[in-house]
């Protein structure tokens, strides 16, 4: 991310002349700003980001969340109610989604009370999605910052300090690249898995060695650059030439790609749940309901479509915000000029309007 | 060139070594094959958890147990596979699972990619040639929506509307005349959007399509194609025809006179060939028949190419080779239509002809005819192949529309059309060629993704293929199951990647394995 700096005052005149309409938009002004910038110019990427901020508060704030405990379901002592193990926090919506409740249309169709149906138990579908897709936020969000963090870290130092570290790093890069990552996902998951927070620390524990490797390639192109020579020859030390000169220099990289992470990690997660090796009952996953209910796509297909529906749309918007942060850090292929607009076409072909 | 083969194999093997140990390790620390048997009481569970642990060999730590695998591994260097027993399958050899099932899963996968990259790499270039277009952002948006479905979802979804609707569909193919000239409008917009260029052409792209489409549905229905579908000598004819032009086209060699002649006439002797070859197909049936007929209808293109091709001798003899070479697949499918009738009569009547349910139908899974188990594998890899792809062709997609423009850009593509090169061959020849590169290193990392879709795939299609064993044996930590699994999609990765390696070298002149 190179910064255009005007030479000399007196031929600021001059330069600022020389400057191309994309230089000039972006004059004086930090990288974050102009990041900034060109992120909330892109629409799609900031009506995803409105949407998912919308899940995302939907899901935690109408059936509540749980915090610790085993997650397991045991009957209360003194009411005989099936409550859950753990601190629960309660929300706005009436129903649990470990409850079941009687039927009140027939065959759980969607109704005012129950607007994504029940199942032939009676468990409300809205209370089973809202918690699925808060296990599968939670799920990428740890795949997310770990991976990101193990990313950096290993190829930052693959890269900056070379030899026989990097090459030991990139051959275990490369032989956790080889084993296809559904494989990987199963065998961790049928390990410790079934709840979200270990899934999400395991397949985080796995998923940088993609980001591990751009990182690499992009330190290994900035460590030769004159401003890496300057620092060093004022006296950084290795770490802060690597975390205070490199790193903010290839974060689109790191950003972008950490976007696009997050937005697979979805489909992992939930591709693992259905498999039945990522999250098992008594605790829900959007691809787990999608497994249960797989059958029933005949007679009830609202069981199969919501759960479905909330995996697209997330996904969707972590890669359209994927796209825009891109787009913001990459602006080579923006602003290009438009073809001739095909009513103006028209209008000339026929001589119409004249 | 060996050396670097050898060298690379040397490195990779190496690392899916660590590799199989790892999965080795984490496998047989994923949980307890005896935990079904502890929790019973009967007396009779005690000595069955005895044999399970001899056989299973469990008293050994699983450290000096992968060694123990890794030795009957290695043996198949030497053509004796011994991947141990899976005691799930009831002691059957795990080397003879895999042989069934790798069958059918590597023929998915392949095809899967082989596909996408068509579909993918065609797609994503002409979105680059119309940047900004309506095109372009209609593409583009579907690609996002395609990259973000989950698979096990989409395989759902394609197995209610795909097949169960097309398989009515099929049983009463009837084309109401509105929807064809639905169709054939709908097919003309986009055409026109792929063309592009001022409005008078794409009024007139759009007229000839839609009376094309348009006009082959309606003659679809009226002659009742579907119910008996065929492609006989009339269809090769033309199949061919496509193809030689197509070829024609993506060699920039269209308006070549001399090459015209000879991919013309390789692609009349292949329909010359249509007779005679009536009689290879039926006295030798089986799939190395292709292969035969491949060689020789290449070798009537090299002729074709040899006498025909004036100045641009060696350039006729390539394009008319390689399009004699795939003028097999016309020929190929023609015969599996030509089993059409009697396929519809011996399958299930309930099934349909779109199959949902495995990778072939059991009748037919030991027929002696080749080209009906070929039909019959087509008709049940429709479905799971297309489930894939969806995925896998978007990503290609936007990759291919990314590097295309970023290569538009070079200064060498500046260069072409400032010599005054028509724009085709500006892009096929000095374009195209280098957008393959990059993508030659994607295939590689998509192999893995495909692979991973296919295990899932294969479990909304109840396939008894390598995802079921996988399934199966990590369900009831079968080990050796899972080993077994990992060491054929571990193999199929490294090869893929050798081959990426050797086709980027062949692509990019600038990188010579020989020195490396």
């Amino acid at each position: 991310m190179a910064r255009k700096k005007v030479t000399a005052p007196n031929t600021e005149q001059l330069a600022l002349s020389e400057l191309t309409i994309e230089q000039r938009q972006i004059e004086g002004l930090s990288l974050s700003t102009v990041v900034r910038r060109r992120f909330f110019q892109h629409k799609a990427a900031v009506t995803s980001m409105i949407v998912l901020g919308v899940i995302v508060l939907l899901a935690f704030t109408s059936v509540g969340t749980i915090i610790g405990g085993t997650g397991r379901l045991a009957a209360d002592t003194a009411s005989g109610e099936i409550i859950l193990d753990g601190l629960r926090i309660s929300g706005w919506w009436p129903f649990d989604w470990y409850k079941n409740y009687p039927i009140t249309t027939p065959g759980g169709l969607p109704s005012w009370e129950h607007p994504f149906g029940q199942d032939t138990l009676g468990k409300d579908i809205f209370a089973r999605v809202m918690r699925g897709i808060q296990q599968s936020l939670t799920v990428v969000t740890l795949i997310g910052v770990l991976a990101t963090v193990i990313g950096v870290v290993v190829g930052s130092v693959a890269g900056f300090i070379r030899g026989w570290l990097d090459s030991l790093l990139m051959r275990i890069t490369d032989a956790i690249i080889i084993i296809p990552g559904l494989i990987l996902g199963a065998v961790l998951g049928r390990t410790i898995g079934g709840n979200a927070i270990s899934l999400g620390i395991l397949l985080g524990l796995v998923s940088w060695t993609g980001l591990a490797r751009l990182v690499r390639g992009e330190f290994l192109a900035l460590r030769e650059r004159e401003f890496v020579d300057a620092a060093r020859v004022a006296g950084a030390s290795d770490f802060r030439i690597i975390f205070r000169h490199i790193l903010p220099n290839s974060i689109g990289i790191v950003v972008v790609n950490a976007t696009l992470l997050m937005s697979a990690a979805i489909l992992t997660e939930t591709a693992l749940s259905f498999l039945g090796f990522g999250i098992t009952a008594p605790d829900i996953s959007l691809g787990q309901i999608i497994s249960q209910y797989n059958e029933a796509f005949k007679t009830r297909p609202w069981l199969f479509w919501w759960p479905g529906f909330f995996i697209v749309a997330v996904a969707l918007c972590i890669n359209f915000i994927g796209d825009g942060l891109r787009d913001a850090f990459d602006p080579r292929q923006r602003n290009m000029p438009k073809s001739m607009s095909l009513g103006r076409q028209f209008r000339e072909l026929t001589g119409w309007g004249k | 060139m060996l050396s670097f083969i050898t060298r690379r194999l040397a490195a990779t093997l190496a690392v899916l070594l660590v590799a199989s140990f790892v999965v080795y390790m984490l496998t047989a620390n994923s949980g307890d094959p005896l935990e079904e048997l502890r929790t019973q009481n009967d007396p009779a569970s005690v000595a069955k958890r005895a044999t399970l642990t001899e056989k299973l060999d469990l008293d050994t730590p699983p450290f000096f147990r992968y060694f123990k695998w890794l030795g009957g591994a290695a043996s198949c260097v030497i053509g004796q596979c011994n991947l141990g027993v899976s005691v799930i399958r009831g002691d059957e050899p795990v080397a003879s699972a895999l042989g069934n099932a790798m069958q059918s899963t590597l023929s998915l996968v392949i095809l899967a990619t082989v596909l996408s990259i068509l579909f993918g790499v065609a797609i994503g270039m002409t979105t680059a040639l119309r940047q900004y277009s309506g095109y372009d952002y209609t593409v583009t948006f579907a690609a996002f929506i395609f990259y973000s479905l989950p698979i096990f979802w989409v395989a759902v979804l394609l197995k209610e509307f795909g097949a169960i609707r097309f398989n009515e569909f099929l049983g009463d193919p009837h084309i109401p005349w509105g929807i064809a000239l639905a169709i054939g409008f709908v097919l003309a917009l986009v055409v026109q959007a792929v063309v592009g260029g001022h409005l008078r052409l794409r009024l007139r792209t759009t007229g000839i399509s839609f009376a094309l489409t348009a006009g082959i549905l309606i003659l679809l229905d009226i002659t009742q194609w579907l119910k008996s579908p065929s492609i006989g000598i009339v269809g090769v004819a033309f199949l061919g025809i496509g193809l030689g032009a197509l070829l024609l086209f993506m060699t920039s060699n269209l308006t070549k006179r001399t090459l015209q002649y000879s991919v013309g006439a390789t692609v009349l002797a292949v329909v010359a060939m249509w007779y005679p070859l009536q009689f290879i197909w039926f006295y030798f049936n089986n799939p190395f028949a292709i292969v035969l007929v491949a060689v020789l209808l290449a070798g009537l293109g090299v002729a074709a190419g040899f006498f025909l091709g004036g100045d641009d001798r060696p350039e006729a003899m390539r394009v008319a080779a390689i399009t004699g070479a795939l003028s097999t697949a016309p020929l190929v499918l023609d015969q599996m239509f030509m089993r059409w009738g009697e396929y519809v009569q011996i399958i299930p009547l309930r099934s349909g002809v779109i199959s949902t349910i495995g990778a072939n139908t059991p009748v037919l899974a030991n027929s002696e005819d080749t080209w009906m188990r070929m039909l019959d594998s087509s008709t049940h890899l429709i479905l799971p192949t297309a489930a894939l792809m969806i995925i896998s062709v978007a990503g290609y997609t936007r990759y291919t529309r990314a590097t295309l423009l970023e290569v538009l850009n070079q200064d060498y593509v500046r260069t072409a059309r400032a010599k005054g090169l028509p724009e085709t061959t500006v892009i096929m020849r000095h374009a195209f060629r280098n957008t393959l590169i990059p993508i030659a290193t994607i295939v590689a990392f998509d192999f893995g993704a495909v692979i991973g879709g296919a295990i899932i795939t294969e479990r909304v299609f109840a396939w008894q293929g390598m995802g079921a064993l996988f399934n199966q044996g990590l369900r009831e930590v079968d080990v050796n199951l899972v080993m077994g699994v990992f060491l054929v999609t571990g193999v199929a990765a490294v090869i893929f990647n050798i081959l990426a390696d050797l086709a980027y070298s062949a692509l990019d002149p600038r990188i010579r394995i020989t020195e490396a």
